[in-house]
């Protein structure tokens, strides 16, 4: 069949009716499944439509929300999104790399598939469930644990200045964190377990230790990927809801203070949406979810480019 | 002469074990920060897991499982429309998410050359890494917004989107390990391509779809975000999905964030329920995994 003409090969393998009918259905379904992402797309712009309209660029660098008065100003959201997404991945990588490589290297087989299996249980646990633990758990010990601590120590820079109320930013981050190390784990220790082991043999034999092996070859050798697990656990922290609106204090501003209050793009959404009464409203909380749509695709875009150039694309992420 | 040439070569030799050795400890050292690592990653899951446990095991009875919520102020009550509607949002969104999930997959396993198909593909990654709330907003848009009615049946809409990406890619990968010689043989036999993949590719490939489709509900189990303006909750029963409903992570994430003690014991029952869920449908998901890896020809 490989030297029959390309088109007629065509015509050759979906020649009786049945079959014909039946591409037909694959075709719609596939096209069903491209409508909705490009519907997805469509009516969030239209949706926002009237607020780009109102507010043009000025919505993402203005800092004023306030409904009452029809002002919207989405800069404080932005603030609260990447500052609490980037204490998340910089409290989640270092963890989640190393026990990636502790996977991939070091553990004992009886070991390595436990340990595996319960850090990627921890990525299944409900959003609403780590808010809840937030809540009543972290955000108690942020206020009278890790807070005064740090403000002992670190008081004197603007970042652990000011009243602690439990909630805000640095437990927003640190909820994110445990949301997303395994995120990094899973895909850095697939990354670690594909890089060929001829390395890993060239290394031991000109006789460094395991240690060595792992740090100075392997972990360089899948470099791009690893940094690709961190970008992309990073987009899942910038469009994560449930558990941030819970523990991040829900106010909009800017701060320095790590303990302050602050809001996300997703929680303003999450808080405002059902009470959000004009239409000027509703159209500017869109645009912050269109916002969202934005990052989150060039952030998984980026970080799916720089896996597969180490991993190839053939599994999901 | 000779001996200080030996002395020379002893003190090297000396020089480069101190050297080993202390190679050898920083190994050590590194070695159990990597295990200790890989152990807090671990211990926070048990730790999370344990407190909900402790806290939310006294919440659990058979009212809390059967009945309405009550009024604040009355004790006792239960998360009983929560669980029913999850299942019926769940059952929807399944429902619709399989169909399409699949057909695209088959698509793409099958016709998979060219600009088109990995045009859908960079969609179905696209889809899969847009946040929740995201999504809760188009269903919002679509089905909410025309219609001026909150509904179950637009939560629904909300968790087939949520599902299909990975639906999407598992079939794919599904479809293609399962070896050309399979396909060609049922061909050769006479059958048309179109029983040839019902009758003998889907089946083969069937553990792994169904790993994706357990993982899929598991994800949609604890999501709450679009949840919030489709779904939007509801005090009785409802079992029309052209109605609000209820839903038991939305039930969680309410009471949680009440002031009301009585509610916030609650959210611990509810939270530990979805917990137990997305724990039975991941450990059945790899149950089916090792049986899809057993199956490999």
């Amino acid at each position: 069949m490989d030297n029959l003409e390309p088109r007629f090969r065509r015509v050759a393998r979906f020649v009786s009716p049945v079959d014909r009918g039946f591409a037909a259905i694959v075709y719609a379904g596939s096209i069903l499944f491209a409508l909705l992402i490009i519907g997805l797309f469509v009516e969030l712009v239209l949706g926002s439509w009237p607020s780009i309209a109102a507010f043009k660029f000025s919505f993402i660098w203005k800092s004023e929300w306030d409904p009452v008065s029809n002002k919207f100003g989405a800069l404080p959201m932005i603030y609260g999104t990447v500052v609490s997404s980037f204490i998340a991945i910089a409290l989640a990588s270092f963890v989640g790399i190393m026990a990636a490589v502790y996977l991939s290297d070091f553990a004992p087989r009886w070991l390595a598939n436990p340990l595996s299996f319960l850090i990627e249980l921890l990525a299944a646990v409900p959003s609403v469930v780590y808010g809840l633990w937030g809540l009543f758990v972290l955000a108690p010990f942020v206020r009278t644990g890790l807070g005064p601590v740090l403000q002992h120590v670190l008081g004197w820079t603007p970042l652990f200045a000011g009243p602690i109320y439990g909630v805000g930013l640095l437990t927003g981050g640190i909820i994110l964190s445990l949301m997303i190390v395994p995120t990094v784990t899973a895909i850095s220790r697939d990354i670690l377990v594909a890089i060929p082991r001829d390395l890993r043999e060239a290394s031991m034999a000109v006789g460094t230790t395991k240690w060595e092996m792992a740090m100075r070859v392997v972990l360089p050798a899948a470099r791009v990927g690893i940094f690709g697990a961190c970008v992309l656990a990073l987009g899942r922290a910038l469009g994560e809801t449930i558990a941030v609106t819970m523990v991040i204090g829900n106010r909009p501003q800017i701060s320095a203070s790590l303990f302050a209050p602050s809001y996300t793009l997703a929680s303003v959404i999450a808080n405002e949406f059902t009470e959000a009464t004009t239409s000027l409203y509703i159209s500017a909380l869109i645009e912050l979810g269109l916002i969202l749509f934005f990052v989150s695709m060039i952030v998984n875009g980026v970080a799916r480019l720089m896996i597969w150039s180490v991993r190839g694309s053939d599994r999901t992420a | 002469m000779a001996s200080s040439s030996e002395g020379l070569a002893s003190a090297q030799l000396a020089l480069r074990y101190a050297g080993l050795r202390r190679r050898r400890v920083y190994a050590m050292l590194g070695t159990g920060l990597a295990l200790f690592c890989a152990l807090l990653a671990a211990a926070v899951l048990l730790a999370v897991l344990g407190y909900v446990v402790a806290q939310g095991i006294g919440s659990i009875n058979w009212e809390f499982l059967t009945q309405l919520p009550h009024p604040i102020g009355v004790p006792g009550g239960g998360v009983g429309n929560g669980i029913a509607g999850s299942f019926i949002m769940i059952g929807i969104a399944t429902a619709m998410a399989i169909p399409i999930g699949l057909l695209t997959g088959i698509y793409l396993a099958l016709f998979g050359r060219g600009p088109i198909p990995e045009a859908l593909r960079f969609l179905s990654d696209v889809l899969s890494g847009i946040p929740s709330i995201a999504i809760g907003l188009f269903a919002y848009a679509v089905l909410v917004a025309p219609l001026k009615h909150f509904s179950a049946f637009s939560a629904s809409f909300a968790f087939m989107m949520l599902m299909l990406p990975l639906l999407v890619r598992t079939s794919e990968q599904a479809i293609r390990t399962v070896p050309q010689v399979v396909r060609e043989g049922a061909l050769a036999l006479g059958m048309s391509n179109f029983r040839a993949t019902v009758r003998i590719v889907i089946p083969t490939a069937m553990p792994a779809i169904m790993t994706a489709l357990l993982l899929a509900i598991a994800r949609v189990t604890g999501e709450t975000a679009p949840l919030l303006f489709t779904a939007f909750g509801s005090q009785f029963w409802e079992f029309n999905p052209a109605n609000p409903m209820a839903e038991l992570s939305l039930q969680v994430f309410t009471y949680a964030i009440s002031p009301y003690p009585t509610w916030q014991a609650q959210a611990w029952g509810g939270a530990l329920l979805l917990i137990s869920a997305v724990c039975i449908l991941s450990v059945g998901a790899r149950l089916m995994l090792r049986r899809s890896q057993g199956l490999q020809l």
